[in-house]
C-alpha cells in the first residue's frame, strides 16, 4: 500500500492537537518531503527517521516519500513526531499493517541507531490524545511513569523502534506502566523551627487559610524566608485535577521528575531577582515555554528581596495575579499557561537594614525610594502584610518550640473547608477569590461591625479597594476562629494587616 | 582518465543501451555548452527525452538518484534550452528523466529509470 496514516500530537503550550501523519510513496526522484508547517526540529526528523529505520535493520523505500501533517495550517514543532513518521512510512511500504496503527498515538524521538528517546510534554500530549478519542499510545519507555498518570488510555512504553514494530506485528509485548507512584515528596520544613514572631505566624496562617497574597517586611535574619518556605506545609494537598495540570506544566518545562511524577504537595518556587521576564512569566522563541509563575500554579511564588527586583519584573506579575493565567504570544502562535499562584513578597525595611530599626543610617529619602520600587498596584493586591520584629534576646523567648506545622495546618484546613462550603455554589474555593461587591451586598455585615472600616476610610488609611481586601481577610479570620461571620475585632485585625507600613 | 570519469562513462554507455532497448532514439550524448552538459538527449518520436545519468559504485554515500539536486535539475533545464535553440527545434514536449546506474565493483549492475523526474 503506497499510502498510510499514523497519529501523533502537536503541542501548543499545555494544550495539544491530534495530528494525522499521512505518508505517500510515489514516483519521482528518491527523497523525503515533509509538508504541513514543520519547524526546524521536525524538518531534521526526515534524516533521523531514515537512519533509525535503516539501523533497525528495516529497508527504507528509495522512492519519493511525501509526509503530510494534518491539520496542515497549524505549525508543528518538536522531535516527538519521529516515531509516528517512521511507522507511517513503514506502513506505506507494507512492513507494518495499517489497521494496527488505527487509534494508536505514537510519541517519541528516534536516535540514529533506532533507540527511542524521551521527549518533553508527554503528559499534555496524552491528555490531548485522550480528548481526541485515541485508544492506545506508545511513548518512550523512560516516560512511562509520567504517561501512566493519564487514565482511560492504554499506555505502552518502548525503548527501541524495533520493539514498536514487533508489537505492531503482534510478535511481542511492550512494557506497561506500573501502578502510579505518588511522589515521595520531601517533607516541607516545619513551622516549629521558627523562633518567636507571633504576628508573622498569624499572618502566615491567615494567608494559608484564605489564599491571600502575603508580604513580610523585616530586618535580615528575622525569619522572612524561613516563614515563606513553611507556607507550603500549611496548604492543603492539591486536588487531583490541579496536580495533573501542574504535572503537565512541569512536563512542558522539562522539569517533571522521572520517579513519582505526580506530586500533590503545593509547589514552592523562589526565583532569583536577576531573573528575566521570560523566566518569570514564561517565554522563549518560537512557542513560549512556561515560567516561574506557571511552575508555581496552585502553590507559592516567593519573591525574596522584593525591592531589589526590577520594576518591569514585578509589574509583569500583575496580569497573572489578576487572571490566574498567562497568555504569551510568540512567532509560532500564542499559548496560555495557568498561573494561579499565591504571592509571598519579602523585603528589608531599608537598604542598610540593621538588626534594630533605630540603628538605621539611611536618610528618609532613601528609605522612601527603596519601598517606592514596589508599585502601588502590586501592593494593592497583597491582602496581608506583616512586619517582623527583631529578636531581642534568645533567653526571653520561652525556648519551647513554636507551634508545629501540623497543628496550624489542621486549623487552616478547617477554615478552608468552611470557606469552600460557603462559596461552593458560586465556584470559588478561597476567600481571596471573592469579588468585593458580593461581600458588600449578599454577604453584607451589620453596620456596627464594619464601623472600623468606615473610620479607616474617613481617615484616608484605606482605599475602597483596600476596604474590600480587609473584608476578605476578616472573613478568613472568622473562618479560622470557627465563627459564622466576622466581628468588629476581626475587622480591626484585618485593617491592621493591610495597614502595616514598613517605611 | 580518473576512475570516477571512467565509471561515469561506463554508466552512460549502460544508460544509452537501456534507452535504445526501450525503443528510444538517442540524438546527442554529452552535449556541452557554456552553461554545462547534458548527458543524453533522446526521443521517443513524440517528445524529447533529456536524461541525466548518475552512476555510483555503492550506496555508502546514498543512492545515485539522490544526488540529483534542485540545482542540478535547474542546470539541465538551462542547457536543454540552449540545445533546443542550437538545433532549431521550434516547439516540442520535453521530458526530463534520471537514469540511476548502480555499478558495484564485481557485482550486479542495476539501472533504474525515473521518468519525468523533474
Amino acid at each position: 500500500m503506497p499510502l498510510a496514516r499514523a497519529w501523533s500530537v502537536a503541542l501548543y503550550g499545555v494544550d495539544g492537537r491530534l495530528v494525522e501523519i499521512e505518508s505517500d510513496i510515489g514516483t519521482g526522484l528518491p527523497g523525503v518531503h515533509l509538508v504541513g508547517l514543520p519547524d526546524a526540529a521536525l524538518h531534521e526528523s526526515k534524516d533521523r527517521v531514515r537512519a533509525a529505520v535503516v539501523n533497525s535493520g528495516r529497508s527504507w523505500p528509495n522512492r519519493r516519500i511525501t509526509f503530510a501533517l494534518s491539520p496542515a495550517t497549524l505549525k508543528k514543532a518538536g522531535s516527538h513526531f519521529d516515531l509516528a513518521l517512521a511507522c507511517a512510512v513503514l506502513a506505506a511500504s507494507g512492513v507494518v499493517a495499517q489497521r494496527e496503527l488505527e487509534g494508536t498515538v505514537l510519541i517519541g524521538e528516534l536516535a540514529l541507531d533506532g533507540r527511542l528517546r524521551a521527549v518533553r510534554g508527554v503528559l499534555p500530549c496524552l491528555l490531548a490524545a485522550r480528548r481526541s478519542g485515541a485508544r492506545r499510545v506508545v511513548v518512550p519507555a523512560s516516560t512511562l511513569s509520567e504517561a501512566s498518570l493519564v487514565e482511560d488510555l492504554e499506555v505502552f512504553g518502548a525503548a527501541r523502534l524495533n520493539e514498536v514494530l514487533g508489537w505492531l506485528a503482534g510478535e511481542r509485548q511492550l512494557a506497561r506502566p506500573g501502578s502510579v507512584v505518588a511522589a515521595g515528596s520531601a517533607q516541607p520544613p516545619d513551622l516549629a523551627d521558627v523562633v518567636g514572631q507571633p504576628g508573622a505566624r498569624l499572618a502566615l496562617e491567615v494567608a494559608a487559610a484564605g489564599g491571600h497574597h502575603l508580604m513580610l517586611v523585616g530586618p535580615p535574619g528575622t525569619g522572612k524566608t524561613m516563614l515563606a518556605q513553611r507556607l507550603v506545609g500549611l496548604l492543603p494537598e492539591l486536588r487531583a485535577d490541579d496536580a495533573l495540570q501542574l504535572a503537565a506544566i512541569r512536563s512542558v518545562a522539562g522539569r517533571l521528575p522521572v520517579s513519582g511524577p505526580l506530586s500533590t504537595t503545593a509547589p514552592f518556587v523562589a526565583p532569583h531577582h536577576s531573573s528575566s521576564v521570560a523566566a518569570l512569566v514564561g517565554g522563549g522563541s518560537g512557542l513560549a515555554r512556561p515560567g516561574a509563575v506557571s511552575l508555581a500554579h496552585r502553590g507559592v511564588l516567593f519573591i525574596d528581596e522584593a525591592p531589589e527586583w526590577g520594576p518591569h519584573l514585578l509589574e509583569s506579575l500583575r496580569t497573572p495575579l489578576e487572571d490566574g493565567e498567562v497568555r504569551l504570544a510568540r512567532a509560532d502562535g500564542s499559548v496560555r499557561y495557568p498561573a494561579r499562584f499565591q504571592l509571598v513578597l519579602a523585603a528589608n525595611p531599608c537598604p542598610c537594614a540593621p538588626a534594630r530599626e533605630r540603628d538605621c543610617t539611611c536618610p528618609p529619602s532613601v528609605r522612601r525610594r527603596y519601598f517606592g520600587r514596589l508599585s502601588g498596584p502590586l501592593l494593592d493586591r497583597v491582602d496581608v502584610r506583616s512586619t517582623l520584629e527583631p529578636l531581642l534576646a534568645l533567653s526571653d523567648v520561652d525556648l519551647e518550640p513554636g507551634e508545629s506545622s501540623s497543628s496550624v495546618r489542621a486549623r487552616v484546613l478547617a477554615a478552608r473547608a468552611a470557606a469552600a462550603c460557603r462559596w461552593s455554589e458560586r465556584g470559588w474555593r478561597t476567600n481571596s477569590e471573592v469579588p468585593g461587591p458580593v461581600l458588600r451586598s449578599q454577604f453584607r455585615l451589620p453596620r456596627e461591625v464594619v464601623l472600623p472600616l468606615d473610620h479607616a476610610l474617613q481617615r484616608g488609611q484605606l482605599t475602597a479597594r483596600g476596604a474590600d481586601r480587609a473584608l476578605r481577610v476578616a472573613w478568613t479570620l472568622s473562618d479560622l476562629a470557627g465563627c459564622d461571620h466576622p466581628d468588629q475585632g476581626m475587622i480591626e485585625t484585618a485593617i491592621g494587616f493591610k495597614e502595616q507600613r514598613a517605611a | 582518465m580518473a576512475y570516477k570519469d571512467e565509471l561515469g562513462r561506463h554508466g552512460e554507455d549502460l544508460a544509452v543501451d537501456y534507452l535504445r532497448t526501450a525503443g528510444l532514439v538517442v540524438l546527442s550524448r554529452n552535449w556541452r555548452c557554456r552553461h554545462g552538459e547534458i548527458d543524453v538527449v533522446a526521443t521517443d518520436s513524440e517528445r524529447l527525452v533529456v536524461c541525466e545519468v548518475k552512476t555510483r559504485s555503492g550506496t555508502g554515500f546514498g543512492e545515485p538518484a539522490e544526488s540529483v539536486t534542485r540545482q542540478k535539475a535547474a542546470r539541465v533545464r538551462r542547457v536543454t534550452q540552449v540545445w533546443l535553440t542550437n538545433h532549431r527545434v521550434r516547439w516540442c514536449e520535453v521530458r526530463f528523466d534520471v537514469i540511476a546506474v548502480l555499478a558495484p565493483p564485481g557485482g550486479q549492475v542495476t539501472v533504474e529509470h525515473y521518468e519525468a523526474a523533474f
